[in-house]
């Protein structure tokens, strides 16, 4: 289980992008993190994964845990190593070199079962096998989103993060990596899905999680987030009393449940 | 007939050429290590070491502290693979010698990958290229302090002496550099279908990405540095065998300015690209010998300055035609 506890996060020392997050994901879950854009996602999930250091950014507060170890300090190889992988967002596929390759560079940390993972991503993704001598950045995005799951899954993880994993996909093609992410998951693989595809990630996730600036203003199972009348309104695009769009000074009372005791 | 042709097309007689062509190869394989090493370094960080200069002539004296000193660098006792005094080694532990030489300055590479290229990740490639041509201004003193004005000898076995193939005079030391060429790029082409190679090349595409695969950046960049140090060093004691002009030593006025000389080979090769060294290496160095046999007896105001433009002119051209040069990668990226 990952369990993201009063994470506060600041890059270049000053801009505060994180204010006490708190996240669980318990085992075999599939756990959605939604949120819109400078909501911190993609910071929360660098926090988990080690690559803070890359831009500038440091945990001042707060602790990530992976089952019942610290893993707030420890470099991205460590933590590969322990059971998590992430896809990053813009898929971040090595373009140069060919899909076999790419999947090799996932299986850095885990050489021994390397083939087992390669057969097990290849069932996955069929479409990769046909191409797997290609150079990568020749794909078409779709297969490319495929390329990035299929890499991080080369390591064996426990758990997946994927960041963005509908961005600028056609809906089929969206669909499609969302029934991949149910198989993953059905694999006994958890998953947190950063989203704003909210409606994508709510269809499949056990539990959801919404972010507003740098804290979580929402939780809740996920069929009672897709219910939720603002979620629906700034999430989902429906607008439910006659079509008018609301006020966003209106609706800002969902509750704020002070989260620094929990 | 050949040599009514050649006698012809006034450029002497066949073994002129052969001896010509053979000098090109040796030339050029100097070049395509040197370029490897470049290459290498450049494939794994997205740096041209400017450093590459003082780093294979630091090679080059660590090979002549250990031949004709007879002793390890910095260390007091000495070695026991060096001939005895006056005399030279044999071919045998000369080349056991070559490989400690190569150890030292891959440990020196590693060194200084440690100390001024690490604190430098995801910093701008600019500071990092500058960062190099500063320990390049920082190591040279020590060379040149080093080698003195007569230069130091490097004990080659079998000096300068050639075989009659004909009426063709082949140095040893040329056919010696074309097999440890042979043998280095094979290697290093080798090297780049491993684990570790495919993770180098990985970490020069998107070095976020790498890390987030659980490659060991840190560890990638120590080895390509130490094999990029490696590899320039090994040209540079190669270049120092006899029928190179500095005449089986490594020189101060010479060695210097040898990676220099390497700058149009992985332009016209492509910066990233192990073929391209290799090619480049060639084509370089052809060009150069070549220039340097045929036309300076064809017009006499630039005499043997040919050999030294012509490289130039031919990395020009192939700037202008194709930037990413012969076989350098151009960004690949869907539109």
């Amino acid at each position: 289980m990952l369990e993201v506890a009063n994470l506060e996060v600041v890059y270049n020392e000053v801009i505060l992008v994180l204010r006490g997050l708190s996240v669980q994901v318990p085992d075999g879950q599939i756990v959605a993190l939604l949120g819109s854009n400078g909501a911190g996602k993609t910071t929360t999930a660098r926090a988990i994964t080690g690559l803070l250091d890359v831009h500038e950014g440091k945990v001042t507060k707060g602790s990530v845990t992976w089952n019942g170890a610290e893993i707030g300090e420890q470099l991205p190889a460590k933590i590969v190593e322990s059971g998590i992988s992430q896809v990053m967002e813009g898929r971040r596929i090595f373009g140069e070199l060919t899909v076999d390759e790419n999947l090799s560079c996932g299986a850095f940390t885990n050489r021994a079962n390397m083939n087992a993972n390669y057969e097990r991503v290849m069932d996955l993704f069929p479409q990769l096998k046909e191409r797997n001598t290609q150079v990568a950045g020749y794909l078409s995005g779709g297969e490319q989103q495929m390329l990035a799951i299929g890499r991080a899954l080369m390591a064996e993880p426990k758990l997946l993060i994927l960041d963005e994993p509908s961005l600028g996909l056609a809906p089929m093609l969206i669909e499609q990596i969302r029934d991949i992410i149910v198989d993953i998951n059905k694999q006994g693989v958890s998953v947190l899905l950063i989203e704003q595809n909210a409606m994508m990630a709510l269809s499949i996730a056990d539990f959801g999680y919404v972010m507003e600036s740098g804290k979580v203003v929402m939780d809740g199972p996920a069929q009672k987030l897709l219910n939720d009348e603002d979620v629906q309104e700034f999430y989902l695009g429906l607008h439910g009393d006659g079509g008018e769009r609301k006020s966003f000074r209106d609706v800002k009372h969902y509750k704020r449940r002070k989260r620094w005791l929990s | 007939m050949i040599n009514a042709f050649l006698q012809l097309a006034q450029v002497g007689t066949g073994a002129t050429l052969v001896q010509t062509l053979l000098k090109s190869f040796a030339l050029g394989s100097v070049y395509v290590l040197i370029a490897l090493g470049f290459v290498i370094i450049f494939k794994a960080t997205q740096v041209l070491n400017f450093a590459a200069g003082a780093l294979s002539m630091a090679g080059a004296m660590f090979m002549t502290i250990l031949i004709s000193d007879g002793g390890l660098p910095l260390l007091p006792f000495g070695n026991p693979l060096a001939p005895a005094e006056g005399e030279t080694a044999s071919v045998v532990l000369f080349f056991v010698n070559v490989l400690i030489a190569l150890a030292l300055a891959a440990l020196l590479g590693l060194v200084i990958e440690r100390l001024a290229i690490r604190p430098m990740v995801g910093q701008p490639l600019f500071a990092m290229a500058v960062i190099t041509l500063g320990i390049e201004i920082a190591i040279r003193p020590f060379n040149l302090d080093a080698t003195a004005l007569e230069g130091r000898r490097l004990g080659v076995p079998w000096g300068a002496s050639s075989w009659n193939w004909g009426d063709a005079v082949v140095p040893k030391s040329y056919i010696v550099a074309v097999i440890i060429a042979a043998i280095a790029g094979a290697g290093v082409l080798l090297f780049f279908r491993t684990k570790l190679g495919v993770a180098m090349r990985a970490v020069a595409f998107d070095q976020e990405a790498a890390m987030a695969q659980g490659i060991n950046v840190g560890r990638v960049f120590a080895i390509a540095w130490a094999m990029g140090t490696a590899l320039a060093a090994l040209g540079a004691i190669v270049y120092g065998m006899a029928p190179f002009p500095p005449g089986g030593s490594v020189s101060q006025e010479i060695h210097p300015l040898l990676a220099l000389r390497v700058l149009p080979v992985i332009v016209l090769g492509g910066l990233d690209s192990v073929a391209g060294a290799i090619y480049g290496g060639l084509i370089i160095a052809t060009a150069e010998v070549f220039a340097g046999q045929y036309l300076s007896q064809w017009n006499s105001t630039l005499g043997s300055g040919y050999s030294t433009i012509v490289p130039y002119l031919v990395m020009l051209f192939m700037l202008l035609v194709k930037p990413y040069g012969l076989f350098g990668t151009p960004e690949i990226r869907r539109v």
